[in-house]
C-alpha cells in the first residue's frame, strides 16, 4: 500500500488545564481523497487541525502526513511539515496579516525560499485558483468575508501544500459566497479534509465523513450513509437543517 | 479559474469599513508628481528639510518667508486643499498655548509690548517653537495626505528602519480596523441592553469592556502567529514591493531640503555682511 495522504494513529492530546480534548484519534487518508471531519462545537476538530501541521504535539500516538512523521523537535522535518500541510484557519481576520493580497499570498512561498520572479508566478497562480487577481493590491479589511476566506485559501494553496485543510470553510458566508467557495474547492486536484458541523457542505463536498465526539472517532463511511443515520447524528448533536432530507 | 459571478471590482469595499480605514483615511487622492514619488525619497525629503528648518535662527526671518513658499509651493503641487490643510494643522494647538506662555513666564531682560511686560528670550524661543512645529506640522500634513500609511511604513523600510519596528508598526496598522470594529460591535451590543455611560458609577462597566477588549486582542494575535507559523514564519516579512526610486525621483524630492538649504546658507552670508 503507499503512504497515506494524512495518517492519524492512536493520538491523544489533554490541555494544560487538564482538559482531555483527543482521547485516542486514527484515521487515514488517501491521496486525491476529499473527506469531512465533522463533529458538533466542542469535540476537538479545531484542536485535531492544531496536531496536522505541528502546532501542538499529542500527549501519545503520532500524526504522519505524506509518510512524514510530524516531530516538533525536528526543526527541518516541521519545516517540510508545514508547507505540506495547508491549514485554513476559521476567522481569515487572522490569516491575513500583510498590508496587501498579493503580500498575504506571497507570505508562504517566501519562508519556503522563493524570489523574484518565481515568487511571483506563484502567487498570480493562487490567486487566480480562487478568482481573487484583480483585487491583488487591495488591503485584506476592503474585502468582504467571503472574499476573505477566499483569499485565505489562496494564502495556503501558494505555498502548494500536499494537503489542504479547512477549519469551518462554510461559516459566515452567505449562500452564494458559499457556493463559490464549493466551486472552488471542487476545482482544486487536491487532498482535502474539512472539518465542520455544516452537514449539506459536507454532502455537497466530501464522498467521504468521518465524525468526531468526546475526542474519538466514532464514525467513518460514506457521507450519505452518515447522514442518513439520524440515531448517530443525535448521538452526537449533529443535526442536519430542517427539511433537508438525504435520499 | 473559476470567476465570482459578481465582478469583485463593482463593490470593492463593503459598506461597514468604507471611511474610517485608519491606514487610508487621510489620504487625499490625486496624481500629482509629490504623489508619484516613492514613500522613501517623501520621508527623507520631509526629514532633511526639518532638519533645515530647525538649524536655521529664529532672527534670520527673511529665511523663514521663502521655506513658507516652498512648503507653500509642494502644497500647491500636491494639489491639496489649502483649507484642508490648514484644519489638520490645528493638531499643533497643544503646542501653540505653551508658545504663548514661554515669553509671559519666561526669564531674563524684559521688554514692553502694548503695555505688557513680556521676557525678550521667552518671546525669541516661543517664536521659535511656533515657526518650527508649524513648519514640521505642515510637512507632516503633506506627507500623510501624499502617502498610504502602508507605504509610508514601505519608505521607512527601504531607508533601512530596523525589521522589527516595520513588523510591529505594519501589525499594527493591519489589526487597528480590526480591533476597533470589535469595539464599535461591543458599543451596539452595550447600548442595546440599554447602558449608558453615566459618571463614575459607568467606569466600572467600561473597565470590563477594556479587559474584554484586551483578552480578545491578545487571544487573536496568538492566533495571527498560530497562522503565521503555519506558513513557515521565521522572523522576518517578505518585502515584494516592486518599487525603487530612480535617480530623477531622487531629484524631485530632494529639490525641497536643498533649496531650503540654499536658503538658509544665502541668508547666513546676507546677514554676517
Amino acid at each position: 500500500m503507499s503512504e497515506a495522504a494524512l495518517l492519524v494513529e492512536s493520538l491523544a492530546y489533554e490541555y494544560p488545564d487538564g482538559n482531555l480534548a483527543l482521547h485516542d484519534v486514527s484515521l487515514r487518508i488517501e491521496r486525491g481523497e476529499r473527506v469531512a471531519l465533522l463533529g458538533p462545537n466542542g469535540s476537538g476538530k479545531t484542536t485535531l487541525v492544531k496536531h496536522l501541521n505541528g502546532i501542538l504535539a499529542g500527549n501519545s500516538g503520532s500524526v504522519s502526513v505524506d509518510g512524514v512523521r510530524v516531530d516538533l523537535q525536528n526543526k527541518d522535518s516541521l519545516r517540510r511539515i508545514r508547507s505540506s500541510v495547508g491549514v485554513v484557519f476559521q476567522d481569515p481576520d487572522d490569516q491575513l496579516f500583510m498590508p496587501t493580497v498579493r503580500e498575504d499570498v506571497a507570505f508562504g512561498p517566501f519562508n519556503m525560499g522563493a524570489r523574484g520572479e518565481e515568487l511571483d508566478l506563484v502567487v498570480k497562480d493562487a490567486l487566480e485558483r480562487v478568482g481573487m487577481w484583480e483585487l491583488r493590491d487591495r488591503p485584506p479589511h476592503h474585502l468582504s468575508f467571503g472574499q476573505r476566506r477566499r483569499v485565505a485559501v489562496a494564502t495556503v494553496l501558494s505555498m502548494s501544500p500536499k494537503i489542504l485543510v479547512l477549519d469551518e470553510p462554510s461559516s459566515n458566508l452567505d449562500p452564494a459566497s458559499r457556493r463559490e467557495l464549493a466551486d472552488i474547492l471542487r476545482g482544486l486536484d487536491i487532498t482535502l479534509l474539512m472539518v465542520t458541523h455544516d452537514l449539506p457542505y459536507a454532502l455537497e463536498l466530501c464522498e467521504r465523513s468521518l465524525v468526531l465526539a468526546g475526542g474519538h472517532v466514532v464514525a467513518d463511511s460514506r457521507t450519505r450513509e452518515i447522514l442518513r443515520d439520524t440515531d448517530l447524528l443525535s448521538r452526537h448533536r449533529l443535526e442536519l437543517p430542517l427539511g433537508f432530507r438525504v435520499d | 479559474m473559476i470567476r465570482p459571478n459578481e465582478d469583485p471590482l463593482k463593490h470593492p469595499i463593503s459598506d461597514h469599513h468604507h471611511g474610517h480605514d485608519f491606514g487610508e483615511r487621510l489620504v487625499l487622492h490625486r496624481h500629482s508628481i509629490v504623489h508619484h514619488l516613492e514613500p522613501q525619497v517623501k520621508i527623507l525629503a520631509m526629514f532633511l528639510f526639518i532638519i533645515v528648518c530647525v538649524a536655521t535662527p529664529i532672527h534670520f526671518w527673511q529665511a523663514f518667508v521663502v521655506y513658507g513658499l516652498l512648503v507653500l509651493g509642494t502644497i500647491l503641487i500636491a494639489q491639496l486643499p489649502l483649507n484642508v490643510v490648514a484644519r489638520r494643522s490645528l493638531i499643533e494647538l497643544p503646542f501653540v498655548f505653551f508658545a504663548i506662555m514661554m515669553p509671559i513666564f519666561g526669564s531674563g531682560e524684559r521688554v514692553e509690548v502694548l503695555g505688557v511686560s513680556l521676557s525678550r528670550l521667552g518671546i525669541e524661543s516661543g517664536a521659535s517653537i511656533l515657526v518650527k512645529g508649524t513648519f514640521g506640522v505642515l510637512c507632516a500634513v503633506c506627507l500623510s495626505a501624499t502617502t498610504p500609511a502602508r507605504e509610508i511604513l514601505r519608505g521607512l523600510e527601504r531607508l533601512r528602519l530596523p525589521n522589527l519596528l516595520v513588523q510591529i508598526v505594519s501589525f499594527m496598522i493591519r489589526y487597528v480596523n480590526v480591533v476597533s470594529d470589535e469595539m464599535v460591535r461591543m458599543k451596539i451590543a452595550r447600548l442595546s441592553r440599554g447602558f449608558e455611560a453615566q459618571g463614575v458609577r459607568s467606569w466600572r462597566f467600561l473597565a470590563n469592556v477594556a479587559g474584554a477588549l484586551f483578552i480578545r486582542s491578545y487571544e487573536r494575535g496568538e492566533r495571527v502567529y498560530l497562522a503565521m507559523l503555519s506558513r513557515g514564519y521565521s522572523g522576518k516579512l517578505p518585502d515584494t514591493g516592486h518599487g525603487s526610486a530612480g535617480i530623477r525621483q531622487w531629484a524631485q524630492g530632494l529639490l525641497l531640503p536643498v533649496l531650503a538649504l540654499l536658503v538658509l546658507a544665502m541668508t547666513n552670508i546676507w546677514m554676517s555682511r
